[in-house]
This record gives structure tokens, C-alpha cells and sequence, in this order.
């Protein structure tokens, strides 16, 4: 009870520390000394507080696309194990549940986009649903090698993996699962070499450039969302990363907290040493992606 | 070369001439003369209309630069009437002229292939080229773009405003996905009349319009502004101001230079660059700011001179924050070079040819990506260039990666360039008095501004004052040559094309 208690309230508050952790590491890359480590907490609190510009054109969909999308991501969260600790929802066939959660956040995103009619917006949508089309059957195939290694059905199961730990032979199939995983968050959280959190250039944004005409309470929602999400991947690599626990409850979770921000540095240290991909090569890099996923299987069911 | 000195008169940049002297051709000479030399390899620097003494009519003054003799050529012919022939179809670079002639005086140039208004205003002389109803407003960026048919292309439209601060420009791309098959720039949000502000001088104003034609540009149109009042007045400029001047136009450069190597790295998604060249830049702005107090060199050029002499301990503080900045550029600059997914993004992408640039007329660095060696300090040299030679800086290759390594080489030249100049500045005073300005004259100045070729032109009339005052940023060549560079491009370069241009829209908006 103390472990789902503690597991919802980091999915709730932990999330917005991420997106500090990697502007910080970034901003000491650039020599720079950077937004507060609480900034987002700060902007999420601002947006809250102010008002709405709706656009004349768009329908109830462009609404409630952002409420949508965050109830899909919270509930994928709730189904998400952190760390040494099993998820509070949790039932056989979970992951497929898991997935459809993410598609249809996406599907509401894209569908919010398209609805204001934009041709930015329109562009942004079709960009994540392209690439989208190759980050999800990666995520599908790590999902195969972990269930079939754990022999689980459940995500809590699965990345927990058979009782007494994972054995040095599957290691190889694991090593390219989190390759492969590593490079689905980077896609999948829109940062670089995919996308650019923090350009103002619309015509080279992908998920940002979908939720341009969002403001207010809206955008914070889609914010968080974004932050939430993030977590729930960086939660995901972790457990075929860094499965160490130490039996003692409290240790764990302060191991788990310290990965994950872990994962947010190695994401601002990507972002400080690496340029965006042109556009027409961010679906080679997926396909590396899926290629990994998908070897990691192959090693599974020779 | 005798066949154009019958046509046109030869003078050089900064020098002045009785405008009797020009000779008034027949409009078959005029477009002969502009076609032949074109065929010899020189370039139109400026076309364009003056009001002539008979009501309605109108002169077309065109001057020619020949690079390769370091002489510039200027010829004119009468217009009566709302239209003339259109020069563009034989000879692409006049195609903006001849629509600036078109918005400015009412006449058409029949059988140009692209006749849009170039800054959206009312013309001067009451006639509309495009019978536009008198009652009716001109908004910018209102205007037939052209379109492709088919359902699977789709229009993107971007600005005039847009999600970073930057000036207000809107651009029109014809798309197949993320294919560009067109883009169309139209400009003139930040039309202000500087030409017309400029009429009738010169008075206590001009200097500040013309340093804030581009306020990026401000050291290259003040100075060409100064060359122009010198040249009327006969002044001469000391050794010491000129040197100055230069010293001034560099660091201009520097600073531009710097700043864009560090947008583009920012554009590509690549920090650190991006960080490091923010913060250098501002180190040369502030060597501006030490020579003159402003950091983008206002009040620094003033004709007769300079107005901020400078002592040894400010030359030897100005050379040790150079040998700082320098060693600084050289590392961020050089991780750009080192680093394959910046590379990955600049290669290839955006490419113009050289042929294209030289049918487009392109200048500055620009031009010199694409191979062609035009250097206004090179070319047509003025005041401190005629003594101390920079070497022209060019590439092969007209892509994004080509017109980044330019700056880079330019970089390193401007260098050495102010350290030799600082290191043995003549003595002497920094400014001179300027006389009165001499009537019935015609005055061409060229300067090399970090963009390219800032053309400013001046004809006196019989009382000594402005009739016409012509001023043709490098942007104004140039803003096509980037429309060219994005063809079958991917939609997302646009912006790491753009700033690889990184072209001013109120140098051309005037």
C-alpha cells in the first residue's frame, strides 16, 4: 500500500524535475548557468493561472485532445512498475493495454493538431505519425523479448524478470533492447537528434509545432504530459538498464529516484554533443532502433 | 572595351562626376550597353529611376561594376510614359530593380516575367503600375502568389510574424510533403521611405537614416553615406580615419560572422557552438563599444572622418580582447568542422550554382560560396582597402556547409586584418571639416558590409542638394538567391538555409 502510495505520488510530482535535470546538464555543456532546477514546476504553475485564446476554427476535439492525452499517459503510468516495486494496476495482457494507452494519447495529440486546420500543425501531425509508425513496433518487439524472457504477460512481470535476476546469457538480447529503448525515449520524448525541444523554428519541429495554437491551462496540461511521459520511459529503460536493488524498501526507491535523474543527464549530455538528424534520417535512426528490438528477439527464438 | 566606354562613363567607387559627363542613350544603347558588359563579366550594381526635368518622364541611371578592371561604369537613358522594355528576360539581375523601378515611378518594364511590387507602398509620381484604385489600402504581402496545382501539393504559409524574435517577413512554399517545389518571399513590412527621407539632403538626418538603413550594417551604409558627402565636397580624409573605419568594418563583420556561425549551430539543434558564438559575438561588440560607445558602431563614421580618436592603451586593450576572442572563435568554430551530425545538416543541403549566382547577381559571402570572387574590398577597394589587401575568400561548393566555412575564413582574415592595422595606426587627426556639397554631380560608393556590397548612390541637383538618393543593401540581390537555394529542398532546412543567407529584410525594405 506504502509502495502504490509512493509510486503515485513520484509519477505525479517527479515528472517536471526531468526536463530541469537536462537543461541544467545542457546549460553547463554550453558554459551557460541555466533556468532554475524547479523551472518547469514554475511555468506549469503560471500556465495554470492563465487564460485561454481558443481559436475560432477549432472544435470540442482541439480541447479535449491535451485531457485525453494526459489521462492515457497517467493511466499507462499507473501500469509502469518504478524501480524494485510492482505497478498499482497490474493484470495479464497489461502491455497491450499499456501500448493502445500511448497510441491513443498520440491519436488525441495528432487529432487536436489537425483540427485547427493549420498547415504547420497538419505537417507536425503527419511527421509523428510517420515516425511513430517506427518507434511503436520497436517498443512492441523489446516488450516480446522481455515477456519472453521473464515468461510474464504482465509488465510488472516482465520487467522484473524471473525470479532471481536476469542470467549472463541473456544479456546480449537485453543490451540491444535498451540500445534500441534508449533511442525510442529520445524519439518518442522529442528531443534531439529527432526533434528540438527548444527551437522556435516551426517549419523543423515535430510534436511541438502540433500543439502551437494550445495556450494556458491547455498547454500546461500538454506540458505535463510531455514530462510525464518522459518519466514513463525513463522508468521502462531502467528496469533493462539498471535492474539493482538492495531489499530495503526506502534504498530502493531512493536508487530508483537517483537513475532516473541518471537518465535525465545522459539525455542533456545527447542533446550538448549531437546535432538534429535532417528530417528524411530521423526514420533510419528508428529503424536502427527496431533492427535492435528486433535482433534482441531473434536471439531469443533461435 | 572600347565598344562600352563609348556607352558608358567610367569613374571609380568614391570618385565623383559632372553629371553632363554621363552620356543619355536611346533605350536600344542603354539595354545594349548593359547587355554587352554583362556578357564581359561585369555586374549591375544598382538600376534605377531619378524624376527628370520634363513632368512624368523619368531617367534610368544604371551602374555597372567591372571587377576585374576596379571600375565602375554609369550610363542613362530617358523613359517617357508608364512602361519600358523589360531587361530581365536577357538578363536575370535587374529583375528586382526593374520591379522597385515599376513601384517607385509608375513604369512598367513590359515583359517582365515576375512583376510583383517589391515594398508595397504608393508609387512617388502619382502613376500605379498595377492600376491599383487610389482609395484602396497597399498591404504588404497582399499580392497573386504562385501557386502548383495537384491535391497532393499543399501551401505552407510562414510569417510575416513569426515564434522567434526576428524581423517580419512572409514566405509562401509550394510543398509535396516535406518536398519544396517553390518558395516566394515577399517583403516590404518595414518599408520606411529612407529614400525619400534621404531626398533633399544633405542635412543633420541623413547620416542617421543611413546608419540605420541595417542596424547590423550600420559602420558599411554609414560609411558609404560618408563616402558620398566627401566625394561632393571634395574632402580628404586623413590616413588615421581610414584606418579606423576599417578597423570599425571589420569588427562589424566579426561580430555578424561569429553570431551567425553560432545561429546556425543553434538551428542544427548543436549547443555548445551555439552557446560559445553568442558570447563571443557580444565580446566584439563590445570591442565596437570600446572604440566608439556603441556597440553596433553608431555615432562611430561621420563624413570628414571618424568622431572617436583612440589612445595607445585602448589599441593595446582592443588587441588583447582580439587575441582572446580569437582563440575563443577558433575552438567553437573549429567543433562545428569536427563534429558529423553538424555536418550531416550543413553539406548539400540549400545548394546555389555558381552559374545561378552569377545570373542572379549575388554578392557577399553569399556569392563567394558559390565560388564567385566578388569583394567589394577586392573589386572596387575605398579608403584603408587600397592599401592593405584582404584576401577573397571563396568556396566551390554553394551550400550551407560553404557559406558557413566563408564566414569562417573571413573570420580568420578580418583578424589579422585589425591586428596589423591597430598595431601601426597612422598619426594624425581623425576628422577633417567637410565643405559644401558640389552641385550637378553623380556619386557611386561601394562598400564591402559583412553581407556583401552596400551600393549607395547620390545625384545632386543644380542647388547642391539630394535629387536622388539610392541605396542597395546586399539583401536586395541577395533575397532571391535564397527563394533559388530551397528548391527540391526538404521543408524543415528552410531555417538553416535561411540563416546561412541570414539576409536582411529592412535593408531591403528601406
Amino acid at each position: 500500500m506504502t509502495a502504490n502510495l509512493i509510486h503515485v505520488l513520484l509519477l505525479l510530482v517527479m515528472p517536471p524535475l526531468l526536463a530541469g535535470v537536462i537543461n541544467k546538464t545542457k546549460a553547463w555543456f554550453g558554459g551557460r548557468v541555466g533556468p532554475p532546477l524547479l523551472q518547469s514546476y514554475y511555468d506549469l504553475i503560471k500556465l495554470a493561472r492563465k487564460s485561454m485564446v481558443l481559436s475560432t476554427t477549432t472544435t470540442w476535439v482541439f480541447r479535449a485532445g491535451p485531457v485525453v492525452t494526459l489521462a492515457a499517459v497517467l493511466m499507462a503510468g499507473l501500469l509502469m512498475p518504478l524501480g524494485a516495486f510492482d505497478a498499482p494496476i497490474r493484470f495479464s495482457g497489461d502491455p497491450i493495454f499499456f501500448a493502445y494507452l500511448l497510441g491513443l494519447a498520440r491519436f488525441f495529440t495528432t487529432t487536436a493538431a489537425l483540427d485547427t486546420g493549420s498547415a504547420f500543425e497538419g505537417m507536425g501531425a503527419a511527421r509523428e505519425v510517420t515516425f511513430a509508425s517506427l518507434s511503436e513496433p520497436a517498443v512492441f518487439f523489446a516488450l516480446l523479448v522481455l515477456a519472453r524472457l521473464s515468461g510474464s504477460l504482465t509488465l510488472t512481470g516482465m520487467l522484473h524478470g524471473p525470479m532471481g535476476g536476469f542470467s549472463a546469457a541473456t544479456a546480449a538480447p537485453l543490451i540491444l533492447v535498451a540500445i534500441g529503448l534508449f533511442v525510442v525515449l529520445l524519439a518518442e520524448n522529442c528531443r534531439i537528434p529527432v526533434d528540438d525541444p527548444n527551437t522556435h523554428l516551426e517549419l523543423t519541429m515535430i510534436h511541438e509545432v502540433m500543439v502551437l495554437d494550445h495556450s494556458g491551462p491547455l498547454l500546461g496540461v500538454i506540458l505535463y504530459g510531455a514530462a510525464l511521459k518522459l518519466f514513463i520511459f525513463g522508468a521502462l529503460l531502467l528496469h533493462v538498464l539498471a535492474p539493482f536493488q538492495t531489499g530495503v524498501a526506502w534504498a530502493d526507491w531512493l536508487v530508483f529516484c537517483a537513475e532516473m535523474l541518471a537518465v535525465a543527464v545522459a539525455i542533456g549530455v545527447v542533446e550538448s554533443i549531437m546535432a538534429r538528424l535532417l528530417m528524411r534520417r530521423v526514420p533510419y535512426l528508428l529503424t536502427g532502433a527496431l533492427l535492435f528490438c528486433g535482433f534482441g528477439f531473434l536471439l531469443l527464438v533461435r | 572595351m572600347s565598344l562600352e566606354s563609348a556607352q558608358t562613363t567610367a569613374f571609380t567607387n568614391g570618385r565623383s562626376i559632372e553629371l553632363g559627363a554621363i552620356p543619355t542613350l536611346e533605350f536600344d544603347g542603354f539595354e545594349d550597353a548593359i547587355l554587352d558588359a554583362v556578357a564581359l563579366g561585369q555586374r549591375v550594381a544598382a538600376l534605377f529611376a531619378a524624376p527628370s526635368a520634363r513632368p512624368g518622364g523619368a531617367l534610368l541611371y544604371v551602374v555597372l561594376a567591372d571587377d576585374r578592371e576596379n571600375r565602375l561604369g554609369v550610363t542613362r537613358t530617358k523613359i517617357d510614359g508608364d512602361s519600358f522594355p523589360s531587361l530581365t528576360p536577357q538578363c536575370p539581375q535587374v529583375h528586382m530593380f526593374e520591379r522597385e523601378i515599376a513601384e517607385q515611378f509608375g513604369s512598367s518594364p513590359t515583359g517582365h516575367p515576375w512583376l510583383k511590387p517589391v515594398r508595397y507602398h504608393r508609387s512617388w509620381t502619382g502613376r500605379d503600375a498595377w492600376q491599383r484604385p487610389a482609395h484602396e489600402a497597399i498591404l504588404a504581402g497582399v499580392t497573386d502568389f504562385y501557386r502548383v496545382g495537384g491535391d497532393e501539393v499543399h501551401e505552407v504559409a510562414v510569417g510575416p510574424v513569426h515564434a522567434g524574435v526576428i524581423e517580419p517577413g512572409h514566405f509562401r512554399f509550394q510543398c509535396h510533403g516535406e518536398q519544396v517545389f517553390h518558395l516566394e518571399i515577399a517583403l516590404g513590412y518595414q518599408h520606411r521611405g529612407v529614400e525619400q527621407a534621404m531626398a533633399g539632403g544633405p542635412h543633420a538626418r541623413s547620416i542617421h537614416y543611413a546608419e540605420t538603413v541595417a542596424g547590423d550594417t550600420t559602420i558599411a551604409h554609414a560609411t558609404a553615406y560618408c563616402q558620398i558627402v566627401e566625394a561632393l565636397a571634395r574632402c580628404q580624409k586623413t590616413a588615421r580615419a581610414q584606418t579606423l573605419r576599417g578597423v570599425a568594418l571589420e569588427l562589424e563583420r566579426l561580430a555578424n560572422h561569429v553570431g551567425d556561425l553560432g545561429a546556425l549551430a543553434g538551428d542544427v539543434g548543436f549547443l555548445p557552438t551555439a552557446s560559445y558564438c553568442g558570447r563571443i559575438r557580444g565580446d566584439f561588440l563590445n570591442m565596437t563599444a570600446l572604440l566608439c560607445g556603441s556597440r553596433f558602431g553608431r555615432g562611430m563614421v561621420r563624413p570628414g572622418g571618424v568622431v572617436f580618436d583612440v589612445d595607445d592603451a585602448r589599441v593595446a586593450e582592443l588587441l588583447r580582447r582580439l587575441d582572446a576572442a580569437e582563440r575563443d572563435t577558433a575552438v567553437a568554430v573549429n567543433l562545428l568542422w569536427d563534429t558529423p551530425s553538424v555536418m550531416a545538416r550543413f553539406e548539400d543541403i540549400g545548394p546555389l550554382p555558381r552559374q545561378v549566382a552569377m545570373d542572379l547577381g549575388m554578392v557577399g559571402p553569399a556569392a563567394r560560396a558559390s565560388g564567385l570572387a566578388r569583394d567589394v574590398r577586392h573589386d572596387q577597394p575605398s579608403g584603408i582597402f587600397r592599401f592593405a589587401h584582404i584576401p577573397v575568400s571563396t568556396y566551390d561548393a554553394g551550400d550551407v556547409f560553404a557559406r558557413a566555412y566563408i564566414r569562417w575564413l573571413e573570420i580568420q582574415q578580418s583578424t589579422a586584418f585589425i591586428r596589423d592595422q591597430l598595431s601601426a595606426i597612422p598619426a594624425g587627426e581623425v576628422r577633417v571639416p567637410v565643405g559644401p556639397v558640389a552641385p550637378n554631380k553623380l556619386v557611386v560608393a561601394l562598400n564591402e558590409g559583412w553581407r556583401g556590397e552596400v551600393c549607395h548612390v547620390a545625384i545632386t541637383d543644380a542647388e547642391g542638394r539630394f535629387g536622388r538618393y539610392k541605396i542597395v543593401d546586399p539583401s536586395f540581390h541577395n533575397w532571391t538567391g535564397l527563394a533559388y537555394a530551397l528548391r527540391n529542398q526538404q521543408i524543415s532546412d528552410f531555417p538553416v538555409c535561411n540563416k546561412s543567407f541570414n539576409l536582411s529584410y529592412c535593408g531591403h525594405d528601406l
